[in-house]
């Protein structure tokens, strides 16, 4: 990742999607402190640090989401192909298409079987698609789910397995055809087969979208990302330590505190 | 070499999203110039009056919301379409319901006078002067019937719905259809259901017979409403007692219905709302009477038979003590439901 982004205030033209000092608060509670981060296209950044740190409250920053909890605030910019994502004007329903997110509990709609489910982000954005079922069998495949289900789409989306279920909330998002993916957490309740599919749909989605995600298990985000991001609260509020490459973050990490953190000596 | 130093500044707060004002200021254009539509309207035109204007506005209001924002999409058009006939529906629907406030305020306010709350009417003909008399009797005597009423019907109800969704019975099919076909049968049929059994072999009207009047028309509302809460518990939240070995009395009371206690209120608050201003039971249970009483054994008097023995005799006094009775009455509720959204609160809060 390049360190310029950390110190320069000034806006740039680069694409993918790149925070500029940007903070959080939750009420009078100070969650997140000046975190300017870039993520390049196509790349797949993990963002790591011990639970309250604000890895999610950034998560939940990049699209958007953050509004929705009361009486939140922030400050600076989330720049997505240079534009504001934040400036007067930008639609948020737009931005939340163009941003998809999985969450960490697994949330597929009742009230819809296995292939509603797949197309219910353009139905409830009133999309028309001429060829719904080749939509359907594209964004399962691509989520690694095709096989598995192709014989019960009319089946609950409730009746899946756990890690199949978080694979359809995946190929959901993907529908939509957003150019950024968020992750919050999103093998945390998986079985490690289940994980293993899953890290390997996010490797292969990594080719045709950027990728964020929020993980605390070090050896998936050694094993998936390509950048690394550091964060620790340290009391106060949730900061950016160290942001690289994934490979010198486990291997040479230039901050005391990472190397501490991803080498399990606390968190 | 890619760590970062934490800019000691920390800029204001702020949330781009908020857009109260704007949204307020875009309202209060649109209200003014759909106003002034509607006054046109109104003057062009053979409507007359309030709602003559209030027509004009309904037609004015999304045309002028369709106007103002068709140059930013259609998207956005139609959502603001969409806010503005709301906001004329919503209207259409306050309309009547504040109109029923100021006339009984209005009318009703006419029968006080400083002893309307504390006195009764033993000695005072409906007809008589207003500053005789008053409704202290039917005050106490809705309070107490009520009163009576939900601490039989409440907890029956609960448990009712208890026994169809935790316990889930082998008469729990049955239960649910009898609650349901329950809540439909007439108010007067439940009187009279009162009146043959209670009444006929009881010893004539008394307070007792109302409130059992009024049990079987709340019951089936409580048992509805709560069982429709019980259901939205997450099963994850039993299971998670079961794991701690707890029976499923223990489950049930000391997890399941403390989560959902507010609900709970809120059904007990419907229950209220359903028999409160009941009328034919009472006649045909409670009977009449015009002095303050708390005997359980006698005919006593309520709000609602107050308000329409008094309309049935048509003299002009009677008829102001009925609206009098009236805003009496919707104090009452508007008093209970305030007790039952305070304690709703703090259940929740906990």
């Amino acid at each position: 990742m390049n360190n310029e982004t950390g110190t320069t205030k000034e806006v740039s033209r680069r694409g993918g999607l790149e925070t500029v000092g940007v903070h959080a608060w939750f009420n009078k509670h100070h969650a997140l402190a000046d975190v300017s981060l870039h993520f390049p296209e196509n790349t797949v950044t993990g963002l790591i640090g011990p639970s309250g740190c604000g890895k999610s409250t950034f998560l939940r920053l990049l699209n958007r989401m953050h509004e929705f909890i009361p009486k939140a605030a922030m400050a600076g910019e989330v720049l997505f192909e240079g534009e504001d994502i934040y400036a007067p004007g930008v639609n948020p329903i737009e931005i939340r298409r163009r941003i998809g997110m999985v969450f960490q509990k697994a949330n597929p709609f009742p009230a819809m079987n296995i292939g509603e489910n797949v197309i219910a982000g353009l139905k409830l954005a009133r999309v028309k698609t001429d060829d719904k079922d080749a939509l359907v069998e594209e964004c399962l495949t691509r989520a690694g789910l095709w096989n598995e289900v192709k014989d019960r789409l009319k089946a609950p989306g409730g009746s899946l397995s756990g890690g199949q279920q978080q694979r359809l909330c995946i190929a959901r998002a993907l529908a939509l055809k957003p150019e950024v993916l968020l992750l919050d957490e999103p093998c945390s309740a998986l079985d490690p087969g289940s994980t293993l599919r899953v890290e390997e749909t996010i490797v292969q989605l990594s080719e045709t979208m950027t990728i964020v995600m929020v993980t605390h298990n070090m050896q998936q985000a050694a094993r998936v990302s390509d950048y690394c991001a550091f964060f620790l609260s340290e009391g106060g509020p949730g900061h950016l330590v160290e942001a690289d490459l994934t490979t010198n973050i486990f291997s040479n990490p230039s901050d005391q505190r990472t190397a501490d953190y991803v080498q399990g000596r606390f968190g | 070499m890619t760590t970062f130093e934490v800019s000691t500044v920390v800029p204001e707060p702020r949330r781009p999203w908020d857009h109260s004002r704007g949204t307020l200021l875009r309202v209060g254009v649109l209200v003014a110039l759909s106003g002034i539509f509607g006054w046109l309207l109104n003057t062009l035109t053979g409507l007359s009056g309030f709602l003559g204007w209030y027509v004009g506005l309904a037609f004015a209001m999304p045309v002028v919301a369709f106007v103002g924002s068709v140059r930013h999409g259609w998207n956005l058009a139609s959502d603001r379409v969409a806010s503005a006939v709301i906001t004329v529906a919503f209207a259409a629907v306050t309309i009547p319901w504040v109109s029923i406030f100021v006339t009984v305020y209005q009318k009703g306010s006419k029968a006080f006078h400083s002893k309307y709350l504390t006195d009764d009417m033993r000695i005072t003909p409906s007809s008589d002067v207003i500053q005789n008399g008053g409704v202290a009797h039917a005050i106490i005597g809705t309070l107490m019937m009520v009163l009576i009423a939900s601490l039989i019907a409440v907890p029956l109800g609960i448990l009712a719905a208890v026994y169809i969704v935790e316990i889930k019975g082998r008469f729990a099919k049955l239960v649910r259809f009898l609650t349901q076909a329950m809540s439909g049968v007439p108010s007067i049929v439940a009187g009279l259901f009162i009146y043959a059994t209670v009444v006929v072999f009881f010893g004539g009207f008394s307070a007792w017979a109302g409130s059992l009047a009024l049990v079987i028309l709340m019951l089936p509302t409580v048992a509805r409403t709560s069982e429709e809460i019980l259901k939205i518990v997450p099963e994850d939240l039993r299971t998670a007692s079961y794991a701690l070995g707890a029976t499923q009395s223990r489950t049930t009371f000391r997890v399941v219905l403390p989560t959902i206690a507010s609900g709970l209120v809120t059904a007990a608050v419907l229950g209220i709302a359903r028999v409160v201003g009941e009328t034919a039971p009472l006649i045909l249970t409670a009977s009449y009477f015009v002095a303050k009483s708390t005997s359980l054994n006698e005919p006593i008097a309520s709000l609602p038979i107050y308000i329409f023995s008094s309309l049935g005799l048509g003299d002009e006094n009677a008829t102001t003590r009925a609206w009098g009775g009236s805003l009496v009455l919707l104090g009452v509720v508007f008093i209970l439901f305030a007790i039952a959204r305070t304690i709703s609160t703090r259940l929740s809060r906990k």
